[in-house]
């Protein structure tokens, strides 16, 4: 790769003490408007927990209530309909972590043999395999809903956590995390050793993935915690609603009790804001499972 | 095939861009306890596989070429007959699917070069020396990630929303009246919210990459005379162009099954965004409206189609530019 860029129009050296922090200015105003833009929803979100429903329409969006109310809000979030947001809640939880963790273990399963073994039309399977990381997922949802219906699936928690289990961008990141992270030598001493492929992939593999899988599970939770189309599709049961189809519903009622507008902001803050504080700590080593996952 | 070439290009491709050592298979003959072992690894993933992935599409097609017919009055319910093109020619006379189309693929025009834009513009900055509290920018851009989309688009439409947005509030005040839920505003108004949405992931995708360029390319720029600015184009850019293909592969995927953030605008009951203003939507309101399961698979391949196609034309530009 020639770096070299004809130095023409470079800036003498001379001159760059000003020009320099003149830029260096620019660039972080930049990031700060950008942050400023990220942050402003979220910040009415907040403020907006703190408020009645007539000061949601009244006062200022961006400064919080006169009064606080953010129990009180609380507090009917949770009674409304018979407490079935908490039940929203632990839906959308055992969804998420239920899927996430058996996609994770199927896909560094099959990263993992994809990288280390030898067989016969291996790459044939593996091109399908990132051939279906390009197919519109919402494609496959109608005709999903079809097939479950056939067999009586449709409204169960099965019909939305079988269809999240699989994540071929997973398999996609699981061979490249093996071929960096598992030394194919020891997994011929262990072989050596007399333990079979399946222990072999427990013992040794597995736990050298360990990092990149992290990220392959994190990559999985957000999306199924972010999964909208799949539980409206399958579920009309309100019990097996998740937190977005819940909100969703509410807020399409806000005709009939104007009130669910309150609570469509509370319940969506509530189900954002422990997920933004447990991601923050979690954030920088979802990026360098990334950065060894080879999208570069 | 075109989506499955295309995926094995995009595969050869980033495959190729990843300098580090293969360890490889251990080649040889195939012993059966090692048969054994790529079975018992990589069968539970194929089996789901072909269950959710497979299984749908083809049932999809196979639904696509059927449609329900109604034999003398009708009293046995309708019959399953074989319909050949048809619901391939009502779909493509289907204004309703037509313009649908038209407007994901407007939307995708303005909002792919947008977000891709955005997302190395601030991945460089954050990679340069321009810019102070780069960890903390880092984690603010990348937070509406971790939103729901669903919770985003409500949050969005309230913004947008007369009488409860601060913004709207702020522009009637300064004589300005935007209608952020009618007319053409709407496009903008969802491009904006994907937007919000994306612009942190995707800058994260295109700043790792920029993280392992190897430096002294960079420094050798320097020493050249290239400000920030000129390295960045000419030096960092072409280096991270597979993150950024990948990048604008999955949001143009992503773009094409638009249909929370529409259906939460129609849902709000103020705007004139449709139940079928989408392919997806229309899908939707096909199969769980008018129960008419053949037209929604039809339309279910088409969208698939399409994202094969247009895979498969982004690749093939992708590869040219990078031999030439």
């Amino acid at each position: 790769m020639s770096a070299a860029a004809p130095a023409t129009d470079a800036t003498p050296r001379a001159t760059q003490g000003t020009a320099w922090w003149l830029r260096r200015s620019t660039g972080t105003a930049l990031c700060a408007i950008a942050a400023l833009y990220t942050l402003a929803p979220l910040i009415w979100l907040l403020f907006g927990v703190t408020k009645t429903l007539p000061e949601l329409y009244s006062s200022n969006g961006f400064s919080p209530s006169a009064g606080f109310h953010v129990f009180g809000n609380i507090a009917d979030l949770f009674r409304q309909d018979d407490g079935v947001f908490a039940r929203w809640i632990l839906n959308t939880a055992v969804y998420a972590v239920g899927g996430a963790a058996v996609a994770t273990l199927l896909s560094v399963a099959a990263g993992y043999a994809f990288d280390k073994f030898d067989f016969k039309g291996r790459e044939k399977w593996y091109a399908v395999v990132i051939a279906g990381v390009l197919v519109p997922h919402t494609a496959i949802v109608v005709p999903l809903y079809l097939m479950a219906a056939q067999v009586r699936m449709t409204d169960t928690l099965w019909s939305v956590l079988i269809p999240v289990m699989v994540n071929p961008f997973g398999v996609y990141l699981a061979r490249a995390y093996s071929s960096g992270a598992v030394p194919g030598e020891l997994l011929e001493a262990a072989r050596i050793d007399g333990a079979g492929e399946l222990r072999t992939f427990f013992t040794v593999g597995l736990r050298l993935m360990g990092p990149g899988a992290l990220t392959i599970f994190l990559f999985q939770f957000i999306a199924i915690w972010n999964n909208f189309f799949l539980p409206l599709v399958m579920l009309t049961d309100n019990d097996l609603f998740t937190i977005g189809q819940g909100l969703f519903t509410w807020n399409s009622a806000v005709g009939q009790n104007p009130d669910y507008t309150r609570l469509v902001v509370v319940g969506s803050a509530v189900a954002t804001i422990p997920l933004i504080l447990l991601f923050i700590p979690l954030q920088r080593r979802w990026r360098a499972g990334l950065a060894e996952g080879g999208i570069r | 095939m075109a989506s499955l070439t295309s995926a094995t290009r995009l595969r050869g491709r980033t495959r190729a861009a990843r300098p580090a050592a293969r360890a490889g298979a251990t080649g040889g003959t195939v012993r059966p306890q090692r048969r054994a072992g790529v079975l018992l690894l990589l069968g539970p993933f194929f089996v789901l596989f072909a269950l959710t992935y497979l299984a749908p599409m083809a049932y999809a097609l196979w639904l696509s070429f059927f449609r329900e017919k109604f034999e003398g009055v009708g009293w046995e319910g309708p019959q399953r007959v074989f319909a050949g093109f048809h619901n391939y020619t009502r779909a493509l006379t289907d204004t309703d699917f037509l313009q649908g189309t038209g407007r994901v693929l407007l939307y995708g025009l303005v909002y792919v070069p947008v977000l891709i834009a955005l997302a190395a513009t601030f991945a460089l900055l954050l990679d340069s020396a321009l810019t102070a509290a780069r960890r903390f920018f880092q984690t603010v851009l990348f937070l509406p990630h971790i939103v729901p989309g669903l919770i985003a688009a409500i949050v969005w439409v309230y913004l947008y929303t007369p009488g409860l947005s601060p913004v709207i509030d702020a522009l009637d005040s300064a004589g300005v009246h935007v209608d952020f839920l009618n007319g053409g505003g709407v496009l903008f108004s969802l491009v904006n919210i994907a937007v919000w949405q994306a612009l942190g992931f995707n800058m994260v995708l295109i700043y790792v990459a920029l993280q392992a360029i190897p430096r002294n390319t960079v420094e050798a720029a320097r020493i050249d005379g290239a400000g920030e600015i000129r390295t960045a184009f000419s030096v960092k850019l072409p280096q991270v162009f597979p993150a950024v293909m990948v990048a604008t592969l999955f949001t143009i995927i992503g773009s094409l099954q638009l249909f929370t953030e529409p259906q939460i605008v129609q849902s709000s009951g103020n705007s004139s965004v449709t139940g079928s203003w989408t392919p997806n939507m229309l899908a939707y309101s096909a199969a769980f409206e008018s129960n008419d399961y053949h037209y929604a698979a039809t339309i279910s391949v088409l969208i698939a189609l399409l994202a094969g196609v247009l895979s498969f034309v982004v690749t093939t530009l992708a590869n040219r530019r990078n031999a030439r």
